[in-house]
C-alpha cells in the first residue's frame, strides 16, 4: 500500500486478537480481527488448537473402539455421533437391525438432539444478556443427562450402543424417566421462549445479525439447522432416512432470512418436533430383541461366556478385536445437533477400517464465519459464533 | 437422448475416455474419473445436472497399490432437487499430487482442500491461501500417509505382533 492511501483513508485498523481462549467463545477459537472502530473489516481464523488426530487414531482401533472417539467431536450430542458410528459399520457389515433397537436409537438420538438446541438456543440468549433463561433450561438437560446415565452409566461422553444394536433394553425406570420428562419439558420450554422467543431487546440483538443468503449458504456447505434457517429444507432423517426415521411423522422447521434470530427459532422449533418423535416412537415401540444376532460384534451376556464354548470365543475375539469385516467403502451420515455428520470408510478387511473420513459439518460451515460478520460489530459477531453452534472438538476432530 | 439415461451415460457421453469407470459401492455411484478432467465434471455437474451441494472431499493414500494409483481423491456431490448422490474419484501418483481446485465452484472446498493438503500432502492450483489448517505450520510431513506411524517406532516396550496392524 502506497502513502496517500493510507493519507486519503485517515484511517488506522486496530488488530484485535479474539480468543483462543475468550470466555465468550464458548470453545477453543481464535479469530484475528482487523477492527474500524467497533465495526469488523476482516478476520482471519485460525482453528486446530484441539486437533486430535482422530483420523490417524481410527486407523489404528477396532471397529468397536473407535466409538468412543466419536464422542469428542461434538460433545453436546454425543449419542448422535455413537449412532452414526455403528451405523456406518453396521451398513458396510449389511446386517439389518431389529425394529425396536432402531426405535430405542431414535429416542435416544431426538433426546440428544433436544440437550444440543438446549445448550446452542440458551447460549444465545445469554450472549444477548440473558442468563435466568440458561439456568432455567439447563435442569432439563440434567434431566436428559440422567436418563442417558440409566442407559449406560455416563452422561457427556456416552459411548451409547453397540455395533448391532443397544447394549441394553431401557429399565422401566428410564422409561419412567422418559416419560416425566416429556410431560414435563414441554412446559419448561414454554416457559424460556416466553423470557426469550419475543423479547425487544433479543430480537433486536439477533434479527439481522450474521445472516447469510440461502445460496452462499448451500455453496459453504451449511447444513443442520443452520442451513434450514436460511429456507432450504435439507434434514438427513428425511432425504435419506436412517433408523426408520421414515415411519414418524414430523414437521421440519425452516427459517427464511438465515440471520442468528432464525438459527434460534429453528432449533426452539426443531425441540418440540423431537418430543413429537420420542412420543411416536414410545407408542409404537415394537417388541423384539434390542440388538441384532451378529455374534462377531455383538458381545455375548457374561454368564453365557463363562458356560458357553462358543461364546468365550467371540467374547475373545471381540475384546482383542480380531473380527473381519468386508472389503469397501461405506459413507453413512446422520442428521447431527448441527448439521450433517457423515462417516466414509474404507476398509480392506482388516480388524481396524483402512481410512475413516468424518465428514464434521461444523469444520465445514465454520468456513463462512468470516464472510457473515464483515461489517457487523463485534458484539454480532460472539453472537453469530455461538448461534451457529460451532462446537471445537468437532471443528478440529 | 432418451428419458431413462442414466448419469453414467451422459457423463460419458461429455467426458468419453476421461470417465475411467461406474461402479456403484453400496448407495453410491462411484466415477471415476482422470486427474486432468475432474475440475470440468465438477463444472458440468453443478451447472448442467444440479449437483449444487458439496458434501465432503477427502484424500487417502494406498502404499501398496501400483505406482499411478498410490493416492486417491475423492469428491461427494449431492443433488437436493432429486436428492441424488455421487462419488467422484481420481487417482495419482506420489510424483503428481497436484490437482485444481474447486474452491471457486463450491466455497466449502477451501478448508477441505487444505485439510486434504494438510494431511496428504495434495496441492491444489489456484486455491487461494494453501496452508496447513489443522497442524502447524512448522510441520515438515504429511501425517495421513501410511508410511508416518501412529506411535513411536523407537519404543520397544510394546509387542504388537498378534495384534498389531
Amino acid at each position: 500500500m502506497t502513502d496517500d492511501i493510507i493519507l486519503e483513508e485517515k484511517k488506522e485498523y486496530t488488530t484485535l486478537n479474539l480468543g483462543p481462549t475468550h470466555p465468550a467463545t464458548h470453545g477453543i477459537f481464535q479469530n484475528v480481527l482487523t477492527m474500524d472502530g467497533e465495526i469488523i473489516i476482516d478476520a482471519v481464523p485460525t482453528i486446530g488448537y484441539i486437533h486430535r488426530a482422530f483420523e490417524k487414531l481410527a486407523e489404528r482401533r477396532p471397529y468397536n473402539q473407535i466409538t468412543p472417539i466419536t464422542d469428542r467431536l461434538n460433545y453436546c450430542s454425543s449419542p448422535i455421533n455413537n449412532m452414526g458410528w455403528h451405523m456406518t459399520v453396521e451398513k458396510l457389515l449389511g446386517c439389518e437391525i431389529p425394529k425396536r433397537a432402531q426405535y430405542l436409537r431414535v429416542i435416544i438420538m431426538e433426546l440428544s438432539r433436544i440437550a444440543d438446541h438446549i445448550v446452542c438456543n440458551t447460549v444465545i440468549a445469554v450472549d444477548t444478556g440473558a442468563m435466568t433463561g440458561f439456568l432455567y433450561l439447563f435442569q432439563w438437560r440434567e434431566r436428559i443427562y440422567e436418563i442417558f446415565e440409566e442407559i449406560c452409566g455416563s452422561r457427556l461422553t456416552t459411548n451409547i450402543g453397540r455395533i448391532g444394536g443397544m447394549e441394553r433394553d431401557f429399565s422401566p425406570s428410564t422409561w419412567l424417566k422418559i416419560e416425566t420428562f416429556l410431560k414435563e419439558f414441554p412446559a419448561g420450554l414454554k416457559e424460556f421462549g416466553a423470557l426469550v422467543n419475543r423479547n425487544r431487546i433479543f430480537m433486536d440483538r439477533t434479527i439481522n445479525c450474521g445472516a447469510i443468503s440461502a445460496d452462499r449458504a448451500i455453496s459453504y456447505g451449511f447444513s443442520g439447522p443452520n442451513l434450514r434457517a436460511c429456507g432450504v429444507d435439507y434434514d438427513v432423517r428425511v432425504m435419506n432416512p436412517y433408523s426408520s426415521y421414515q415411519d414418524f411423522d414430523f414437521n421440519i422447521p425452516i427459517g427464511k432470512a438465515g440471520d442468528t434470530y432464525d438459527r434460534y427459532m429453528v432449533r426452539n422449533d426443531e425441540m418440540f418436533q423431537s418430543l413429537k418423535i420420542i412420543q411416536q416412537a414410545m407408542d409404537k415401540m415394537p417388541a423384539g430383541n434390542f440388538h441384532a444376532d451378529l455374534p462377531e460384534f455383538f458381545l455375548p451376556p457374561k454368564e453365557e461366556v463363562y458356560n458357553n464354548m462358543e461364546a468365550l470365543i467371540y467374547h475373545f475375539k471381540i475384546v482383542m478385536g480380531e473380527t473381519d469385516v468386508p472389503k469397501g467403502e461405506v459413507y453413512h451420515s446422520v442428521e447431527g445437533g448441527n448439521g450433517e455428520l457423515g462417516y466414509y470408510l474404507i476398509s480392506d478387511g482388516g480388524r481396524t477400517p483402512f481410512r475413516l473420513h468424518m465428514r464434521r459439518p461444523c469444520f465445514i460451515f465454520y468456513q463462512a464465519f468470516t464472510e457473515m460478520i464483515k461489517g457487523r460489530m463485534l458484539s454480532d459477531a460472539i453472537l453469530t459464533l455461538s448461534s451457529m453452534n460451532v462446537i471445537a472438538g468437532e471443528l478440529d476432530a | 437422448m432418451s428419458e431413462n439415461t442414466t448419469l453414467g451415460d451422459k457423463l460419458a457421453a461429455v467426458f468419453g475416455d476421461a470417465l475411467l469407470s461406474t461402479t456403484t459401492d453400496y448407495d453410491f455411484q462411484v466415477f471415476e474419473f482422470h486427474k486432468s478432467a475432474l475440475r470440468n465434471v465438477v463444472i458440468h455437474l453443478k451447472e448442467q445436472e444440479g449437483f449444487n451441494y458439496l458434501t465432503t472431499l477427502c484424500g487417502s493414500h494406498f502404499p501398496d497399490a501400483e505406482k499411478e494409483r498410490e493416492f486417491c481423491m475423492m469428491y461427494q456431490l449431492h443433488n437436493f432437487s432429486s436428492n441424488e448422490r455421487i462419488r467422484l474419484k481420481t487417482f495419482m501418483s506420489r510424483e503428481d499430487l497436484m490437482l485444481e481446485t474447486i474452491c471457486d465452484i463450491y466455497d466449502a472446498a477451501n478448508w477441505m482442500e487444505r485439510e486434504a493438503y494438510d494431511f496428504f500432502g495434495f496441492t491444489f492450483s489456484g486455491h487461494p491461501n494453501m496452508k496447513r489448517i489443522l497442524n502447524m505450520e512448522e510441520m515438515n510431513y504429511f501425517p495421513l500417509r501410511k508410511e508416518y506411524p501412529l506411535e513411536d517406532m523407537s519404543r520397544d516396550d510394546k509387542d504388537d505382533t498378534f495384534f498389531g496392524r
